[in-house]
C-alpha cells in the first residue's frame, strides 16, 4: 500500500543518515591513519617502497571507487570470509581515502623548507623528534584546509555503500521511495540531507583557506 | 583457499566490455564539453554578470559539489517523470553529468578568470579590442592555461564518476560488467579487468590531456 511522504518518512532517512555519518567517520579515520603511513612512506620510504606506494597511489586515483567497492565486495568471499556490505564499503572507503590523503599530506611534508631539517638536526633530534616535533605540526597546517575539503568528498562518496544493499542515507532513499513512490520529493530530501553535512565542511575549509594564505601573504 | 581464478570466459566476451568502454568514453567526452561551455559561462557570470543571477550560479555550483552524483542521477532519472519530464537512461545519464561537470568547472574556471591581472584587461581594452575579442584573447584563453592542470584532473574524476550512471541503467561499461557477471558468476574476474580498462582509460586521458595542453598553449602568450 503507497503512503504519502510525511514525517515518518523524515525520520527513517535520519536514522539512514546515522549510518552515513557512522561510515564516514570510519573512512576518515582509517584513511587518515592508513594515509599518514603512505604519505610517510612516500616521502621517507627506501626506494622499492616509494615505488609500491606511487603504484597504490597511481591504482586507487586511476580507478573508479565502484571498482575497487565491487573487488573488495566479491573478493573477501572468493579468499573465504563472508562479509557483510558494511565491512565491504568501509574497507573500500578506508583505502580509497588513504591515497588521497596521502598523496595530498606528502605534498605538504614535501612543502617543509629543508632548512627545518637542518635546524632540527643541528640541535641533535632523531628522525622520530624530527617528524613529530618540527616537521609534521607545520605540514599539518597546511595540510587542515585540503584535508577538511576532503572530508566533504568522503560523505559524498560513502553513497555508494547504497548499491551493495547497505542502508545509508541513499539506500533509505531509495526504501521510502518505494513505500510512498514520490521519488522527487524522496531524493530532493535526501540531496538536502547530504547538503546539510558536506556544506559546512566545504565552506569550513573555504574559510581556513583563505586565513592561511591571509597569514603567510606579505 | 580453494577458488580458481578463470579470466577466459571473461576474456571471451572482451567485446562486450569494450563496446561498454567506448559508451563510458563518449558519456564522458560529452559531459566534458557541455561542462566546459557550462563552466565557461557560468564562470563568467559570476565574474561579471549582475549579483543575482551570479548568486543563482553560486547556489547551482555549491548544491552540486556537496551532493552525491548519484543523488544527483536518481533525481534526474527517477524524480522528474513526476513532474512530466520523461528522460532515457542515457539522456538523463548525458544531462546528470553534464550538470555535473558544469558545476565544478565553473569554480576552476573562475579561479583562472581571477587570476588574470586587472591591468592586462585594460591593456587590452586600450588597443581597442572590442569586449569578446578580450575575453578571447586576453582572459579566458591565458586563464584556462592557468587553471589547466586542476581542469584536466577534474576530468578524469568525470571519466570515473560516469561508472555511476550504470545505476540508471545507461549502457556503459560497468553495465556491461554487471551483464557479463549474471551470465558468467565471476564478478571478481570481471571487475578486476574492468578496473584495469578504467586505468587504462585514465592513463590515456592524461597523455591526451598532456599533447593537448602542450598543443594548445605552446604560442604566444
Amino acid at each position: 500500500m503507497l503512503r504519502e511522504f510525511g514525517i515518518d518518512d523524515i525520520l527513517l532517512l535520519l536514522t539512514g543518515a546515522k549510518w552515513t555519518v557512522l561510515l564516514s567517520l570510519i573512512a576518515f579515520t582509517g584513511g587518515g591513519l592508513l594515509g599518514l603511513m603512505v604519505a610517510i612512506g612516500r616521502v621517507f620510504g627506501p626506494g622499492p617502497l616509494k615505488f609500491l606506494i606511487e603504484c597504490y597511489i597511481r591504482a586507487i586515483q586511476g580507478t573508479p571507487l565502484l571498482g575497487q567497492l565491487f573487488l573488495f565486495y566479491f573478493g573477501f568471499s572468493i579468499f573465504g570470509f563472508d562479509v557483510s556490505a558494511w565491512v565491504a564499503i568501509s574497507v573500500a572507503m578506508v583505502f580509497f581515502s588513504s591515497a588521497f590523503l596521502g598523496d595530498s599530506w606528502r605534498g605538504c611534508i614535501e612543502a617543509i623548507p629543508k632548512t627545518q631539517w637542518e635546524a632540527a638536526d643541528a640541535l641533535g633530534m632523531s628522525f622520530v623528534q624530527k617528524l613529530c616535533y618540527v616537521v609534521l605540526p607545520q605540514a599539518a597546517r597546511i595540510a587542515i584546509p585540503s584535508t577538511v575539503g576532503f572530508m566533504a568528498q568522503i560523505v559524498k562518496n560513502t553513497s555508494l555503500a547504497a548499491v551493495v544493499g547497505f542502508v545509508d542515507l541513499l539506500r533509505m532513499g531509495q526504501l521510502v521511495t518505494a513505500a510512498t513512490f514520490q521519488p522527487l520529493t524522496v531524493y530532493l530530501v535526501v540531496a538536502f540531507m547530504y547538503f546539510a553535512m558536506c556544506y559546512p565542511l566545504s565552506q569550513w575549509s573555504r574559510i581556513l583557506e583563505r586565513r592561511y594564505n591571509a597569514t603567510h601573504q606579505h | 583457499m580453494s577458488y580458481e581464478f578463470s579470466f577466459k570466459p571473461v576474456f571471451r566476451n572482451i567485446d562486450l566490455l569494450l563496446e561498454g568502454a567506448v559508451a563510458t568514453l563518449q558519456f564522458s567526452v560529452i559531459a566534458i564539453g557541455v561542462g566546459l561551455v557550462i563552466g565557461t559561462i557560468g564562470a563568467a557570470t559570476k565574474v561579471w554578470g549582475p549579483k543575482p543571477l551570479g548568486f543563482i550560479v553560486s547556489c547551482y555550483v555549491d548544491f552540486i559539489r556537496n551532493t552525491p552524483l548519484l543523488v544527483q542521477l536518481f533525481v534526474v532519472f527517477f524524480g522528474l517523470p513526476s513532474v512530466g519530464i520523461g528522460l532515457s537512461a542515457s539522456q538523463a545519464a548525458i544531462i546528470g553529468l553534464s550538470i555535473y561537470a558544469g558545476a565544478y568547472t565553473v569554480e576552476i574556471v573562475r579561479a583562472g578568470i581571477q587570476a588574470i591581472p586587472r591591468s592586462q584587461i585594460e591593456a587590452g581594452l586600450c588597443l581597442g579590442m572590442g569586449p569578446l575579442q578580450v575575453f578571447r584573447h586576453v582572459i579566458i584563453f591565458p586563464a584556462l592555461k592557468v587553471v589547466y592542470p586542476a581542469l584536466a584532473s577534474q576530468f578524469i574524476l568525470i571519466l570515473l564518476g560516469s561508472s555511476l550512471v550504470s545505476f540508471i541503467s545507461a549502457k556503459e561499461l560497468f553495465h556491461a560488467a554487471a551483464y557479463l557477471d549474471s551470465r558468467t558468476f565471476l564478478p571478481f574476474e570481471i571487475y578486476l579487468v574492468v578496473s584495469f580498462m578504467y586505468l587504462a582509460m585514465t592513463l590515456g586521458f592524461r597523455a591526451l590531456f598532456y599533447v593537448l595542453g602542450r598543443f594548445a598553449f605552446s604560442g604566444g602568450n
